[in-house]
């Protein structure tokens, strides 16, 4: 749900960090909160357990600067990655514009990020949304961890996995290295003021 | 659902937000979404608050309540409200989609402020719709 304020000339949109639990969505949201620290006059929120897993969520504004005459000002969120953590999942998911999917890439996870994927699905569906409805891209995480001889799950087996029917754009990132972090939010970001203007034509 | 303001809209309801709630002695008071995006926005100038990453802890925090008012049968909590040393802050449903949230300090009694945001709340719903 964008906000257009005309007064202002602003335009705000929420992006929603999803994926199974430890996969990185927080350490995505550290690593542009380091890479833009200039940009961002304010702390990151962060709401956590003691044993520091996301407990609510994650936010983080981002101004990214005027398209078409309008400040742009985006509000990153992460979910609760954990299984237990389905109501406050679905509380953050609420008015999402664009959603960034980070899948985990170790071979031991595979079933999680089938099941993350689907209960995504779920949840936009209690606002009567499909994932076709919104804004979606894909991030391979962890990518980096191949050079340690840790198993990963190839590229094309999470394609297959995860983006047979979504044919979403979709990149093998390293959220702890930042190979690709910055890309695919620009990407996510540049879809969902596409699918705005959209709507409001 | 997206929602464009224009500046009539905006400007009316921050006139509403500065005549029933500022002149009221509220220190910062602002209309969000549940997505916790910012509509408009009044404040003293004297508090810099955050006040977007309060909007978003705010919208997250009236969405807990409401979930758990539901579990507990109940439709909805009536009243939702922090107090603090110093100041306190009071969530108000104005429509499914928006929130007023009103930090006030202790020259303020609840009640009156309750009174003045459903006044004001009134006054704003017609604006939203329009």
């Amino acid at each position: 749900m964008a906000i257009v304020n005309l007064k202002k000339g602003e335009v705000q949109a929420k992006i929603v960090y999803y994926g199974p639990g430890r996969g990185g969505k927080t350490t995505n949201l550290e690593y542009l909160y380091r890479k833009f620290h200039d940009r961002i006059k304010t702390e990151m929120v962060t709401i956590k357990t003691h044993g520091d897993r996301t407990l609510f969520f994650d936010f983080l504004p981002i101004e990214i600067g005027k398209i078409k005459g309008f400040d742009i000002r985006i509000q990153l969120y992460t979910v609760p990655g954990q299984v237990k953590y389905d109501a406050t999942r679905r509380l953050v998911l609420r008015g999402a514009d664009g959603i960034v999917f980070v899948a985990d890439s170790l071979v031991i996870r595979r079933k999680e990020n089938v099941l993350s994927l689907k209960n995504l699905a779920d949840n936009l569906a209690t606002y009567r949304k499909s994932l076709v409805d919104v804004p979606i891209v894909l991030q391979y995480n962890k990518r980096d961890l191949e050079e340690e001889g840790i198993p990963l799950l190839s590229l094309a087996t999470l394609e297959k996995d995860l983006n047979t029917q979504l044919k979403a754009p979709s990149f093998a990132a390293s959220a702890q290295e930042g190979p690709n972090v910055v890309k695919t939010m620009k990407k996510i970001i540049v879809m969902t003021m596409d699918s705005l203007r959209r709507d409001l034509m | 659902m997206n929602y464009v303001f224009n500046r009539e809209q905006i400007t009316a309801i921050e006139d509403i937000l500065e005549r029933d709630l500022m002149d009221l002695g509220v220190h910062s008071v602002f209309l969000i979404d549940m997505a916790g995006n910012i509509i408009a926005n009044k404040g003293t100038g004297e508090d810099q608050h955050d006040i977007y990453s309060l909007a978003a802890l705010a919208a997250g925090n009236f969405g807990a309540v409401s979930t758990m008012a539901k579990l507990i049968g109940e439709e909805e909590f009536s009243l939702l409200f922090h107090r603090g040393q110093k100041e306190s802050i009071h969530f108000s449903k104005v429509t499914n989609d928006f929130l007023l949230i009103s930090i006030f300090g202790k020259a303020l009694s609840l009640g009156f402020l309750r009174l003045k945001v459903a006044e004001a709340t009134d006054k704003i719903v017609p604006i939203l719709g329009s």
